[in-house]
């Protein structure tokens, strides 16, 4: 039992670390825009897409480096030619743009690279077990995503709060007219905002692809929990998104580990349901079975009991 | 004056004959409802490539079927959505079409059987065909059975037949693990799997048995550590898609190092994702013989295929077969009725590239079939998958009574015309 719990956690750290790549970007460009991104988690898709193009070429390496930086200057693009025309027509404007975004890039990763899934590979030199527990290995990759994650959450905490940048970044979004007449040009900071989110976006796609494979519909499956982590974090909290992906990423993982049911539950009230009953489905309901809705079930209580999120500072 | 009625008398019956002769010379047209986009599109349209292939190669390069008619392959993509799926099958009823290939997705195979029986008692003389040339939940040719529904792939509880018997002859697994998606047909396979083993060899621990939601699944590692903790000599899944290169990525990843039994992974992507990795350890059940091919007919196909798609396989020669013996039906009968054609299919035998001969089963419509259990790798592998050097290599062959599973609850409403 022991080695499935400790297991579990490190599984949960990895997937919520990735998710909070994700959801960092996304929860920036929010309070700096106030506008939800739905193209985010299509970004995340370009970068794995680009890395293992450039992997073919010049190895993992050089796509771990290159693939970010592309998607960022893309996304700088598009904030700049896309976002920032249509931002005076409001706010819905700017949700149907990013949403219109998403499916753009969607079938255009399938006409490049075609509907199937891609031989994207983790690197030879992680091809080794970290440790080995109980029997069960431990891969070095997993290891590695761990590593980057965390040291990107440290870089950014860092740049924003410590850095003369960051303190710009964030007067920016608080008071972006006082920064502007302070000589900064404030929508350059954006820009470059959205090009970073982008391009941390990107990140997460380089280094998940291996192991979540490489197709079209990755940004779907992913897309929709981020939203959910930026939601319940707080929208705009860069705090909030950490502790909620970890949340997340644990929460997900304990539920596929446990071996707990319905049938455990009626067993401890003492009720029994024979198999003909018509809500069968419901009485063998388990727990794992339902793991990977649990996000959406957190977002819904979330909502009700906490709308502002747990670390949300949105006035009413 | 007169002459110029006269050459306009000429040139309207010209017209006439000519029309007639367009009219002659419509097309066949056969829709092709699959996720063409979304997390499934791979296997949607590398099947919509076969039966475009398929039906040039055979027919539209030869001059036509019935005389002349072209056929035409009209996608329709269902995102493998069933409410999606009725929304584009009212968009094939009004265009007339009267035939829809189907195959991903039992969920959305029985969406389409309730609203083609529907369709096709309010609209006698207009009525469609479901040619189900993959969706294999065995309720479709069972209690759901149908007229206007022919399914060309062997159904779960068939293949589950041959996969325990192979299964229950290796003395070595004493512990299988069983994972899939949970809706119809990932149920389907867990039951049966575990009903198959008890009877074949009741020693078998069945050391897990887990569902998870379909194509929801971004990491599939917290799975494979409760598999390993099980102590698991074999896994049993009918995974596909997304869904099975994720499980197997995982398994392999994290150095479990047992066999895994599976129903499709092979092709789109997922061979070349496996690739060493995935060798000798990764196992599918299917039918049509892989490497080596036995036909230099089939051989040649493969090849005209490639030549055309270099980055696609047949990987699925059952939409071929579904075709080949909906178009004999079609000359035999000189008809492209539903009803017509149905009748002829009844009992139907047929033999496929492979030499096999197979037989639509006229009461279920199900087809029976030689169902093979291949291994992922690259020795002996003449056609490979993706270009990647590995792909399958048949080591058992069930003949056709062994796969063959009796009717049991099927009472076929035949329509009376």
């Amino acid at each position: 039992m022991l080695d499935v719990f400790i297991f579990a956690t490190l599984n949960g750290l990895v997937t919520g670390l990735l998710l909070f790549m994700l959801a960092s970007g996304l929860t920036l460009i929010f309070s700096m825009m106030g506008v939800l991104n739905f193209a985010h988690a299509s970004f995340y898709m370009l970068g794995a897409y680009f890395a293992y193009s450039v992997s073919l070429y010049f190895g993992y390496w050089t796509g771990l480096i290159f693939a970010p930086i592309i998607v960022g200057v893309l996304g700088a693009l598009v904030e700049r030619y896309g976002l920032r025309r249509v931002h005076q027509h409001g706010h819905v404007a700017e949700l149907v743009f990013t949403f219109g975004l998403a499916f753009l890039i969607e079938e255009a990763v399938q006409f490049f690279w075609g509907a199937d899934t891609k031989n994207y590979q983790s690197p030879d030199l992680l091809d080794f077990p970290l440790f080995t527990l109980f029997g069960q290995e431990f891969p070095a990759y997993r290891g590695f995503m761990i590593g980057i994650s965390i040291s990107i959450f440290i870089g950014l905490y860092y740049v924003l709060t410590k850095s003369r940048i960051g303190i710009i970044i964030q007067a920016a979004l608080t008071h972006p007219h006082t920064v502007s007449n302070l000589g900064h040009n404030v929508p350059l900071i954006f820009m470059c905002v959205f090009g970073v989110g982008s391009a941390l976006a990107g990140v997460a796609g380089v280094i998940a692809g291996p192991v979540l494979t490489t197709f079209p519909g990755m940004a779907v499956v992913l897309g929709s929990i981020v939203f959910v982590i930026v939601v319940i974090g707080g929208l705009g909290s860069l705090a909030g998104a950490f502790i909620a992906s970890i949340l997340i990423g644990l929460l997900q993982s304990y539920a596929i580990a446990s071996d707990v049911g319905m049938p455990d539950l009626l067993n401890l009230l003492g009720l029994e349901f024979d198999r003909n009953h018509p809500l069968t489905d419901l009485w063998t309901l388990t727990l794992p079975q339902i793991a990977p809705i649990l996000p959406f079930l957190l977002l819904v209580l979330v909502l009700i009991f906490r709308p502002t999120g747990l670390m949300g500072k949105r006035e009413q | 004056m007169r002459t110029s009625r006269f050459i306009r008398h000429i040139f309207l019956s010209f017209l006439l004959v000519f029309s007639s002769n367009i009219y002659a010379q419509e097309p066949v047209r056969l829709a092709f409802l699959d996720p063409l986009t979304g997390a499934f599109a791979s296997i949607g349209n590398s099947g919509l490539k076969q039966l475009e292939f398929a039906a040039d190669y055979f027919y539209n390069s030869k001059g036509g079927i019935l005389g002349g008619r072209m056929i035409e392959i009209v996608p329709l993509d269902n995102k493998q959505s069933p409410t999606e799926s009725q929304l584009q099958f009212r968009r094939a009823v009004s265009e007339g079409i009267q035939y829809i290939f189907q195959g991903n997705g039992s969920a959305v195979a029985n969406a389409l059987n309730d609203a083609i029986n529907r369709h096709n008692r309010r609209n006698p003389g207009q009525e469609v065909m479901q040619v189900n040339y993959s969706a294999v939940d065995p309720i479709l040719t069972e209690d759901n059975c149908s007229f206007w529904h022919f399914r060309w792939d062997a159904h779960a509880n068939m293949k589950l037949n041959v996969l325990t018997d192979y299964i229950a002859a290796d003395q070595d697994i004493e512990s299988v693990y069983i994972i899939g998606q949970d809706y119809s047909f990932g149920q389907v396979v867990s039951d049966t799997s575990i009903e198959l083993l008890q009877q074949k060899r009741p020693d078998i621990e069945i050391a897990g048995n887990e569902f998870h939601p379909i194509g929801q699944v971004k990491d599939f590692t917290p799975y494979v550590t409760k598999i390993v903790a099980s102590g698991a000599d074999a896994v049993i899944t009918g995974n596909y898609g997304a869904d099975m290169v994720s499980l197997a990525r995982s398994i392999i990843d994290n150095g479990l190092d047992i066999p895994i039994y599976t129903f499709y992974a092979a092709y789109d992507g997922i061979t070349a994702t496996l690739g060493e990795d995935g060798k000798n350890r990764i196992r599918l059940i299917h039918n049509e013989v892989s490497n080596p091919y036995p036909t230099e007919e089939r051989k040649e196909f493969v090849r005209a295929f490639k030549a055309a798609n270099p980055n696609n396989d047949v990987t699925q020669p059952r939409i071929t077969n579904a075709l080949r013996m909906i178009v004999t039906a079609m000359e035999e009968t000189q008809s492209t009725d539903p009803y017509d054609v149905g009748l002829a299919l009844e009992d139907m035998r047929f033999t496929t590239l492979s030499g096999d001969e197979i037989w639509m089963r006229g009461e279920d419509h199900q087809v029976i079939q030689t169902l093979h259990i291949s291994v992922h790798t690259d020795e002996g592998v003449e056609f490979d998958a993706d270009n990647s050097g590995f792909g399958l290599y048949t080591e058992f062959s069930a003949p056709i009574e062994d796969s063959m599973v009796p009717v049991n609850n099927c009472r076929m409403r035949r329509p009376s015309r």
